[in-house]
């Protein structure tokens, strides 16, 4: 080993421990921004290491430099600009933006690296099977995260997207992929053979994420962050890079486990929402009284006001609906005029409210809503018999008292006990029902009033009366 | 089976170990942050974009090299970015209570 190989190696061990210790950090609130901080120093440690590796071994060639950085420039500027200009409501399909291209870029250093053998040339399966698992996984994060990030934008229809005989088709891919693997595997280098497996995997990728339902894409996109950081860790295999390997293989596993605790809020298997069609909305299979018109009481954005008005404690149940609307600013609008006047505001957030679990935090963080105002699922339920006034806003099956009930979609699931307030005003679009696909009991109680409006223009005209009141 | 794959295949046995230790239980508020912080570390693949980067030779492989470049540029960047841009906001101090703050 050379002295630089040596300087190398610690570097990237470094970095590699900055990985680690940046993950342990963001366990916190307090620590999370530090922990990704570090996370980037070796990053950036990572960069000049192999900057100087590249610069002293000096094969590179000019033109090689300049694909580089011109390639660097182009991914740096759409990056960062991307970045920097999302709103929070769109973090989502972002980051699977990021997947893909991650997975994609994974994907190229094994077809650079199976190409660069030179057509004809017996491999070692040390060699091939990192590059085809590498090639493949890559692959299929590419294509799957970009229709998760169609689908999560509405690019793609949200609705799960099956067609007759989708079963073949998925068998006759998997059959081109195995087909694939022993032309990578068993015989010599041919550029058809990678191509042939590339193709099956992108496809692949389109089959698993098609079917499934718009709803259930941010564990789907959390699924495939493990999987990109596979590829990328069989992409070091191919390279013989440690570092890849490190920050690959501890993405993958990390991305596994947070894809269960995702699952898990959502009250859904992974299995079960690979398997697909959920949230169709028409296997209305809800038990007896499913389908029974509920009757439930209007009311107007002037009577909510006036609820407000003299109401001491308020609850403000957010839901998927107003990070749909964009209405946080408008729900932060009410808060203010509210605790201006000494009245009491919390936000009840259940963990998987807004788009995944921890949105709904970010969006009203985004606004600024305090901290402490924000009350996770244990802290809330306690405080809602002390409550007048709860405002649920664009969320159903959150607060749906069937969940403490066995024999539906939702049983067992943790929910906002909203019902046991002593007033609850639901703003919603219509009677339509969530995610689970099931009616909510919730909106025909006694002390519950409707309030049909899109999130956005119903806050706007419930701050409207509230002032009014207040003002009196 | 060589050293080095044998080594490489060590290290990736423990990496996913250390992973599935570090992650333990997370508070359900911080699991799209990091989800978007592992998201920002797999951009590492940029590393091998550099590797490819200084063996190209032929327009095929420059191609290559620069869709490499141009892909994990796009992840190590913006996933740091976007990620430092969430966790920014939950680093707000609280504001006085009854301080309006819409002006932002």
């Amino acid at each position: 080993m050379s002295t630089l190989q040596t300087i190398a190696s610690l570097i990237y061990l470094i970095s590699a421990v900055c990985y680690v210790l940046g993950v342990h950090m963001m366990r916190s609130p307090k620590t999370a921004r530090k922990g990704n901080g570090l996370s980037a120093i070796g990053m950036f440690m990572a960069v000049i290491m192999i900057i100087i590796e590249v610069v002293a071994d000096g094969k590179i060639t000019a033109t090689g430099w300049i694909v580089l950085i011109a390639g660097l420039a182009v991914g740096i500027a759409y990056g960062v600009v991307k970045a920097r200009k999302v709103p929070m409501t769109d973090v989502p399909q972002l980051v699977s933006l990021f997947n893909a291209v991650g997975g994609g870029a994974a994907a190229v250093i094994g077809i650079f690296d199976y190409l660069m053998k030179g057509d004809g040339v017996a491999l070692s399966l040390a060699f091939s099977i990192p590059v085809f698992l590498d090639v493949i996984i890559g692959g299929i994060t590419f294509s799957g995260s970009l229709i998760a990030t169609g689908k999560l934008s509405g690019k793609v229809p949200g609705k799960p997207i099956t067609f007759p005989g989708a079963k073949i088709v998925n068998i006759i891919v998997v059959l081109g992929m195995l087909v694939a693997a022993w032309f990578m595997l068993a015989t010599p280098t041919n550029i058809w053979f990678v191509i042939l497996g590339l193709v099956m995997a992108l496809i692949f990728g389109l089959l698993m994420t098609l079917p499934i339902g718009g709803a259930d894409m941010p564990v789907v996109v959390s699924l495939l962050n493990a999987f990109t950081g596979l590829a990328v860790a069989f992409a070091g295999f191919v390279i013989n890079n440690q570092v890849l390997i490190i920050a690959g293989a501890l993405v993958g596993a990390a991305g596994t486990i947070l894809t269960l605790q995702m699952a898990e809020a959502m009250n859904r298997s992974v299995a079960n929402i690979l398997a697909g069609g959920f949230g169709t909305g028409d296997s209305d299979s809800g038990g007896a009284g499913s389908d029974v018109p509920v009757d439930v009481k209007e009311t107007s954005a002037d009577d909510i006001g006036l609820q407000l008005a003299y109401a001491q404690n308020v609850m403000i149940v957010p839901g998927y609906g107003l990070a749909a609307a964009q209405a946080q600013h408008e729900v932060a609008e009410l808060a203010t005029v509210l605790t201006e006047k000494g009245i009491n505001v919390n936000y009840a957030i259940h963990p998987v409210a807004g788009r995944m679990p921890g949105h709904m935090n970010v969006l009203l963080a985004d606004v600024n809503v305090p901290y402490d105002q924000m009350k996770q699922l244990d802290d809330a339920n306690p405080m809602f018999e002390s409550t007048d006034v709860s405002l649920v806003i664009g969320a159903n099956d959150v607060t749906n008292p069937l969940a403490r009930e066995s024999g539906n979609e939702i049983s067992g699931m943790p929910i906002l006990d909203v019902d046991k307030s002593k007033s609850v005003v639901v703003i919603k679009r219509s009677m339509s029902t969530g995610y689970a696909g099931i009616q909510n009991p919730l909106f025909s109680m006694d002390n519950t009033q409707m309030f049909f409006s899109d999130a956005k223009t119903g806050l706007q005209d419930i701050v409207a009366a509230t002032k009014q009141y207040l003002e009196d | 089976m060589s050293e080095e794959l044998f080594t490489n295949l060590a290290i990736f046995v423990l990496s996913l170990l250390v992973g599935f230790e570090v992650m333990s239980k997370i508070p359900a508020t911080l699991q799209t942050p990091m989800m978007s912080g592992a998201n920002a570390i797999h951009g590492v693949v940029v590393v091998g974009a550099f590797v490819i980067a200084a063996e190209a030779n032929s327009w095929v492989f420059y191609t290559l090299a620069f869709f490499g470049a141009v892909f994990a540029a796009i992840n190590v960047a913006g996933g740091y970015t976007v990620t430092d841009r969430m966790l920014g906001m939950f680093d707000r101090k609280p504001k006085a209570k009854s301080e309006g703050d819409d002006s932002k």
